[in-house]
């Protein structure tokens, strides 16, 4: 009984099994992270960060597409029409509620990620039951802000960082 | 299968066993007892073996003429279609091997669920099956990835972008995918690399499957225990060898008229124009095998909950000898399992179909309640039938219905009836 006991007790010999398991776990985790990270964007990938775009010769309803870090852009120059209905939307209806102040700051001008949040295919311009975008994959539907109004996706599209350079150059990341 | 007492005959033979016995492995596998009512059902796994093989030799062989990146892939495909010798019918038999390697892993997995071959004491052969099964589907997606064509890029996106549904860390795990912001040439280049490697996990995979098959031995279309060897048992060379062959020979019959006959008809027309990240095409839809699946990711108005429902729909499988609590392994005794079984055979097909119809309207209806359906079968049919349901005597061998004037008559003729219809 009583030699049942001092196996039980903590010996010397537990603290060397326990500080070499330590170590060695260490030394896996220190190997395994380089085979783990060089999966990661690399640095030729992380220098294309930004883009500038020339905007003069776009007229209002018209849009462009770029390309930003092999995404695609939407550069949307919006009619009167359009803004009205953007911002004549009760936020509270929203699924993902966000005002077209926040989206557009220069009303005119949307610029956003022409990703659909759901599962990345490219939402088609000027189409859907909102008349902003409608993604064919799985059939989400965006209003002129580029917010979720129907469908799977679960945000609105995302607004990258961007800023206008000039009136005519639009600057992307 | 373990008392084994083989000794080779030869001199050379006995030394060369004593030191590595693979002549004791080579009699096991020949001698190898297998139940003398193994129908041609039974035979889809030496098809699989083929159809394993026939990707790794005939990928081996297109990877030399591939270039896996994302601007030279295409026209790679091209050149190996229009240039290389024969790199036509290496790449139409690849590229249909694919369909044929699932065609024949479905028939294979719904012989099992028919004839309870995941039950006691199988249940290792099951999971490891299922983990094959997962690991084919990897391999595939994959590989549709490479001739990057649009429906490979945008096949890509989507499947990447499921990861992304996962909470907190969703982002940075698509990011890590992908090797940047979105499906590039870091993706391509490791997609390859992977779709390589797979192969041959899958390769070591069966031997294990094959291994522990051969620990209890083959489940039968009758179900019962038997004992190895017995007058239920017959070598496996050369009665199993010889079926097995000629059923291989059929099904490179259907194997050949696609290669020959309908190469593309299995594909997307979208894929022969190369991959453009600006432009969607306006229907996605992944290979006819992955079809179910993705009827149940669609079928769920929720990202993440649709991406749970999808995975849960294929591992709820591994779960399945625990689900199904009934002791009778065979269908051919259990009435009313059977016609659960075939609502469930059908139920599959349907969602297969709406998974290539657009996710609106009657097709969105039919998905949902297929998808319920698909799930109830496992959590709450299977469970309950297995105390609720009376299942006909079961015979105590195979041979003794057979040779008549049994009380289990009935049964067997039963059995015959319904193998038939099966055929």
């Amino acid at each position: 009984m009583s030699d049942q006991k001092d196996e039980k007790k903590t010996n010397r010999r537990d603290f060397l099994f326990t500080a070499t398991a330590a170590a060695g776990a260490v030394g896996v985790g220190a190997a395994v992270w380089p085979l783990v990270d060089q999966m990661n964007p690399d640095a030729s990938v992380k220098a294309l960060a930004s883009t500038e775009v020339d905007v003069s010769s776009m007229q209002p309803g018209q849009s462009l597409t770029v390309l930003w870090r092999g995404k695609p852009v939407f550069i949307k120059r919006r009619t009167d029409d359009e803004i009205k209905k953007a911002r004549a939307v009760d936020i509270n209806d929203l699924k993902h509620p966000e005002k077209d102040e926040d989206r557009a700051k220069n009303p005119e001008w949307l610029v956003m990620l022409g990703i659909c949040t759901h599962l990345g295919c490219v939402p088609l311009t000027d189409k859907g039951d909102y008349d902003g975008w409608f993604c064919p994959c799985h059939g989400s539907h965006y209003d002129t802000s580029g917010r979720i109004r129907k469908g799977p996706a679960p945000t609105n599209m995302e607004i990258p960082k961007y800023e206008f350079v000039n009136t005519n150059t639009i600057k992307i990341g | 299968m373990s008392d084994h007492k083989y000794t080779p005959s030869s001199k050379f033979g006995k030394w060369f066993n004593d030191r590595l016995p693979l002549l004791t492995l080579a009699n096991h596998l020949t001698d190898y007892p297998t139940p003398k009512n193994l129908n041609y059902w039974w035979t889809f796994g030496g098809i699989l073996t083929f159809c394993l093989i026939t990707q790794i030799v005939t990928g081996l062989v297109l990877a030399m003429h591939y270039i896996a990146h994302a601007d030279m892939a295409f026209s790679s495909v091209e050149h190996i279609m229009r240039d290389v010798n024969y790199g036509w019918l290496l790449r139409y038999v690849h590229a249909n091997g694919a369909s044929m390697f699932f065609l024949a892993v479905y028939i294979h997995i719904f012989r099992s669920l028919f004839y309870g071959s995941y039950k006691s004491p199988r249940e290792i052969i099951w999971i490891l099956g299922i983990i094959i099964y997962l690991l084919m589907m990897a391999a595939a997606f994959m590989g549709y990835v490479l001739p990057w064509g649009q429906m490979s890029f945008w096949g890509a996106t989507v499947i990447t972008n499921l990861f992304s549904a996962i909470p907190l860390v969703g982002e940075s795990i698509t990011t890590w995918l992908w090797g940047g912001y979105s499906v590039d040439n870091p993706t391509l280049t490791r997609f390859f690399t992977l779709h390589y490697l797979i192969p041959f996990l899958i390769l070591g995979l069966v031997v294990l499957h094959i291994w522990a098959l051969h620990v209890p031995g083959n489940n039968n279309p009758v179900g019962i225990d038997i004992k190895k060897p017995s007058k239920d048992t017959v070598p496996f060379h050369p009665y199993i060898v010889i079926k097995d062959a000629f059923a291989l020979l059929m099904f490179c019959i259907v194997f050949a008229l696609f290669v020959f006959y309908q190469p593309n008809i299995l594909g997307h027309a979208d894929n022969y124009i190369e991959a453009d990240p600006l432009v969607t095409p306006a229907h996605i839809v992944p290979e006819w095998y992955l079809l179910p699946f993705y009827a149940i990711l669609r079928s769920v108005p929720d990202k993440l909950m649709g991406v749970v429902a999808m995975l849960s729909a294929i591992l709820i499988l591994a779960a399945l000898p625990w689900l199904d609590t009934s002791k009778v392994r065979s269908a051919v005794f259990r009435p009313l399992f059977r016609q659960f079984y075939w609502i469930l055979v059908a139920d599959v097909l349907i969602l297969g179909y709406v998974g290539a119809m657009p996710a609106e309207g009657l097709y969105l209806l039919i998905a949902r309640v297929a998808t319920a359906y698909y799930f109830a079968h496992f959590l709450i049919i299977l469970p309950v039938l297995g105390w609720k349901e009376k299942t006909t005597p079961l015979p105590l061998s195979i041979t003794e219905p057979v040779l008549g004037g049994s009380p289990n008559l009935a049964a067997a003729r039963n059995d015959e009836k319904i193998e038939k219809i099966i055929k």
